[in-house]
């Protein structure tokens, strides 16, 4: 099931349990007056779901940086790693996988990033100021928007509902001093017995960050422009109708990690959403969206005084697609089936400009014009067996096509794979059982999954896509077999009021894993590559995952937390690539009336499975302190809430498993968060 | 009413267009897509010479002809042979060159083709001699054309370790495209200034590279060899992405011994022989 962003709500569990202000300080700055009549899906989820979501509760409010990055959010969440290329569009890692065995969605809508080089995960296209909560479901569990084999991560966007009709809204800005980073925007929502709109304008500008000891880290620069709107409309009592819409613009991001920066990155996505309660208990509540979205990427070499040769490379995607989810209960069970599909087109070109003027333009399509065709149904069931246990089965069959359309793609994609057909189809299965054991102070469940999963655009069909890590040109390779996983996990928590402790594990044995393997007979394409990686498939991977958390509360108002993180990715002698050692941290809150202090710690021991085949390098040791204080103003009607803190303390010069070709993190940081709420 | 009055004017003009084709059917229809050359006549005769686009140039060239009555009507029923030669300032000589025969399923259009080895230039031109028989009544017409220099080389022209003097040139792809090509050459020997039999048994290795960019290569490529009755060699060239292509060469004897050019590696770059193509 969900284990939705377990460590802060266990947080939240203490806090609650612990701090009568703190309920009330959380929530504050943007959607103190959320609690409302909430829209009835969130009404539904609460009843599905046996983890804790809280509610509508602004994420932001978890943490004492209101306006961090939703990147570094995720990145707090002991299933996700962040894969770092700057300061800007990390890459999520779910369980030690990258995004092609994971599934990242918006409020259930696929998103297909556009740039080849993975510069634009779906993450990227929300701000933190319009996420109410990330949904995370590991392996299995996580295939009811598409097939996956590490999960998937649901961004849900804040809604503030029906209610009494208000106008309220709040303002907020911020300044960091290592990039110099300028924050600033505004939430605004209206509500009605009927009727709400929410509308998230978010604006970022930052230039380069310095690393620690204050050396600049050229070309992290990026500016970012983010609207957020959602419109909802009460039918009748039983019908609801929300429309949304996301429009994101990022300029001039730099990449340092990359040879080439990014001049636009954009995003315009949109939906229309119903919902109707039904009568009978059976089947008592429908929801159905549709959806469609496109994305622009332009990545751009132009700030880079030296380069082998100059290039444009855009890429396109858009995507159309539907759910319609319809749940009930049954006795003991409580069930649901969605059926979802959707339509997308890849595109991405590379024009490469001859150092020699007379010499014509060098052009290839990286994507081919690539077309997917994906259906699905899944279903879920929750089996209340009695007082202590339930079971959770989920079952899903999937069908998803590919059809390339460009006639240059097909024939660039020919010379490698001269029998390549134009289409393919494919069969996806997945289900899963997991039992669920409570007793008082325990909470116990073990589980085993099976899925499967189609190659992605890159992987299928991507033609010379340069990695920067390895530095090999990559092929992709359409005549793959599905990828196959075996999973097995089990989770153990002991909750006392004095301590908690909470234990993960889960085991992924993955057939067929696609993976670049060198091709020494190919000639690279990119000047100064490597060599040439084709796509192809190892019989079997290995990837295991282990965390603890923990906590306590040490005095009135003053708490303790604890993690540890632990993966290990292999297949025989070969260690796979950005899979994190063993990595810890530790946070101590100090809250009174409405104050909060927070000093947190979060290190690593050196990396020693890295993996030289694909570039890696060891990321050494390293531990960061980071302290943080808010306050909290009240008036009449407004509130001014105030937060500020310094990140890596000590300036720190630290790389970790996840930035890519080890750029340096950045150094100290010293923020400023302000949120006025009316 | 503008959109009645559009629709009106090109039915007519379509009307007109198709008129215009049927009244001319002898004339231009063989030679749709062709462009007129030059038109030599000797006062009996005219003989027009097509190109697909007009030029005479460096290398291979397929050719067309049409033998035309004064009267404009079509000769349908000649025998006709030709004889190219280059009248340089110290010397003369031929180059290779095909017989002419009908184009099968044409009633009067005849083809063949000319390898130019070098163009022509202020002193120095090329003349092409036709011999022709109507009936049992033989003629003969002559002219000076005029060679141009091809964009990108597309011959090459070579002593080989055998000491045999050689001359390759590339027949496809004419146009080509970001895939595997279909490619074709003929390999001649210069026996002397006037003969260039065909040259049979060999194979022709290729290897694409970009210079402009590191020397990148293409896999999948099939070198050149004879296929058949058809003395042309076939091969496939595969092409990345568009741009600037050497297509460096290698010529094995049957017995696979190289008589010319060098494998492209990390110490050369590129071989002493060698095409190009640029798109």
């Amino acid at each position: 099931m969900t284990t939705n962003l377990v460590l802060h709500n266990l947080i939240y569990i203490l806090m609650k349990r612990f701090s009568k202000y703190t309920f009330v300080f959380i929530l504050a700055p943007f959607s103190v007056y959320a609690q409302q009549e909430n829209p009835i899906d969130s009404l539904k989820q609460i009843q599905l779901s046996s983890v804790v979501i809280v509610g509508q509760q602004h994420v932001a409010n978890k943490k004492v940086k209101v306006l961090s990055s939703l990147d570094s959010y995720l990145e707090s969440n002991s299933a996700i790693n962040m894969i770092k290329r700057g300061a800007y569009a990390w890459e999520p890692l779910l369980n030690g996988m990258a995004t092609e065995r994971s599934v990242v969605t918006i409020d259930g809508m696929r998103i297909y990033g556009a740039c080849t080089d993975k510069m634009d995960p779906v993450t990227s296209y929300v701000e933190i100021t319009n996420l109410s909560r990330a949904n995370i479901h590991s392996g299995q569990s996580g295939a009811a928007n598409g097939a996956t084999i590490a999960g998937s991560v649901d961004l849900v966007r804040r809604q503030s509902g029906f209610g009494n009709k208000a106008f309220r809204g709040s303002v907020f800005s911020g300044i960091e001093t290592s990039n110099l980073q300028k924050i600033a925007g505004s939430a605004l929502q209206y509500s009605s017995e009927n009727f709400f709109t929410d509308v998230d304008i978010t604006y970022r500008d930052a230039n380069n960050y310095k690393a620690g000891g204050g050396k600049e880290v050229l070309y992290s620069q990026f500016t970012k422009y983010n609207l957020s709107a959602i419109s909802g409309y009460k039918i009748d009592t039983h019908q609801q109708l929300t429309a949304s819409i996301i429009y994101d613009r990022a300029l001039n991001v730099g990449y340092p990690a990359l040879p080439m920066d990014v001049s636009l990155a954009k995003a315009l996505i949109t939906s229309v959403q119903y919902d109707r309660h039904l009568e009978r208990a059976v089947a008592d509540y429908w929801q159905t969206k549709l959806y469609y979205n496109e994305v622009t990427h332009i990545m751009d070499d132009t700030k880079r005084p030296i380069v082998p040769i100059r290039m444009d490379m855009p890429g396109w995607t858009k995507t159309a697609g539907y759910y319609s989810k319809l749940s009930g209960e049954l006795s003991h069970h409580t069930w649901t089936a969605n059926l979802s599909g959707h339509y997308n087109k890849s595109v991405a070109e590379m024009t490469m400009f001859s150092n020699d003027p007379n010499e014509k333009d060098m052009f290839m399509l990286t994507w081919p014009g690539l077309q997917t065709l994906y259906n699905g149904l899944f279903l879920e069931d929750k089996f209340h067996i009695n007082e202590h246990w339930n079971a959770l089965f989920t079952l899903g069959s999937a069908l998803h096509y590919n059809y390339v359309e460009s006639n240059f793609g097909y024939e660039s994609l020919k010379i490698f794979y001269p029998q390549m057909q134009r289409s393919k189809a494919r069969w996806l299965k997945n289900g899963a059982i997991k039992m669920n054991y409570n007793k008082q102070k325990w909470q116990l469940s073990f589980g085993t999954g099976y899925g499967e999963r189609a190659p992605s655009v890159s992987e299928g069909y991507g033609f010379y896509l340069f990695n920067s890590s390895d530095k090999y040109d990559y092929m992709g390779n359409p005549h793959m077999v599905n990828e196959k996983s075996l999973e097995f996990n089990a989770s153990a928590s002991f909750t006392t009021p004095m301590f908690f402790i909470k234990a993960q594990t889960n085991y992924f044995r993955i057939f067929n894993y696609i993976i670049g393997i060198s091709r020494p007979d190919y000639i690279p394409m990119t000047i100064g590559a490597n060599g040439i990686k084709i796509y192809g498939q190892l019989p079997a991977a290995t990837i295991f995952n282990a965390s603890v958390l923990f906590g306590s509360p040490i005095a009135d108002g003053l708490q303790w937390t604890g993690k540890m993180i632990y993966r290990k990715g292999s297949s025989g002698n070969l260690n796979l690539p950005q899979i994190q050692p063993f990595g810890y941290g530790a946070t101590l809150k100090y809250q009174y009336q409405k104050y909060i202090a927070e000093i947190g710690m979060d290190g690593a021991l050196a990396q020693t499975k890295y993996s030289p085949a694909f570039g890696e390098t060891p990321a050494g040791a390293y531990t960061v302190f980071n302290i943080a204080v808010a306050k909290q103003f009240d008036f009449a009607k407004q509130k001014l809430v105030l937060k500020a803190g310094v990140e890596n303390l000590l300036d720190r010069y630290y790389s970790t498993f996840a930035d890519w070709n080890r750029v340096p993190r950045m150094g100290r940081n010293v923020f400023v968060n302000v949120v006025y709420g009316f | 009413m503008n959109f009645l009055k559009y629709t009106g004017i090109m039915i007519l003009v379509i009307f007109a267009m198709s008129c215009k084709k049927d009244s001319n059917i002898n004339n231009t229809d063989e030679t749709a897509n062709l462009t007129l050359v030059k038109t030599i006549t000797n006062g009996t005769h005219n003989i027009n010479l097509y190109t697909e686009n007009g030029k005479l140039q460096v290398g291979y060239n397929k050719i067309f002809l049409q033998l035309k009555n004064t009267d404009g009507s079509l000769i349908d029923n000649a025998q006709v042979s030709w004889r190219p030669l280059m009248h340089m300032m110290s010397m003369q000589h031929a180059c290779p060159y095909s017989t002419i025969g009908k184009v099968a399923g044409k009633t009067a259009l005849y083809e063949g083709y000319l390898v130019f080895q070098m163009a022509g230039n202020a002193n120095e031109y090329w003349e092409l001699n036709f011999d022709y028989t109507i009936g049992n009544t033989a003629y003969s017409a002559n002219t000076k054309i005029e060679v141009t220099e091809a964009a990108k080389r597309n011959l090459v022209s070579f002593v080989g370790t055998d000491n045999v003097r050689y001359i390759i040139a590339m027949v496809a792809p004419k146009n080509p495209k970001v895939a595997t090509n279909d490619m074709q050459a003929m390999i001649f020997k210069m026996q002397d200034m006037l003969t260039f039999p065909i040259m049979d048994g060999y194979t022709l290795k290729i290897d694409p590279r970009m210079p402009g960019m590191g020397n990148h290569g293409s896999p999948n490529n099939v070198h050149l060899t004879q296929s058949g009755a058809d003395k042309t060699y076939y091969g496939k060239l595969s092409l990345t992405m568009t741009g600037y292509w050497k297509i460096n060469l290698q010529l094995a004897n049957a017995i696979g011994t190289i008589v010319k050019g060098e494998e492209v590696s990390g110490t050369n770059e590129s071989s002493s022989i060698y095409f190009e193509v640029e798109f």
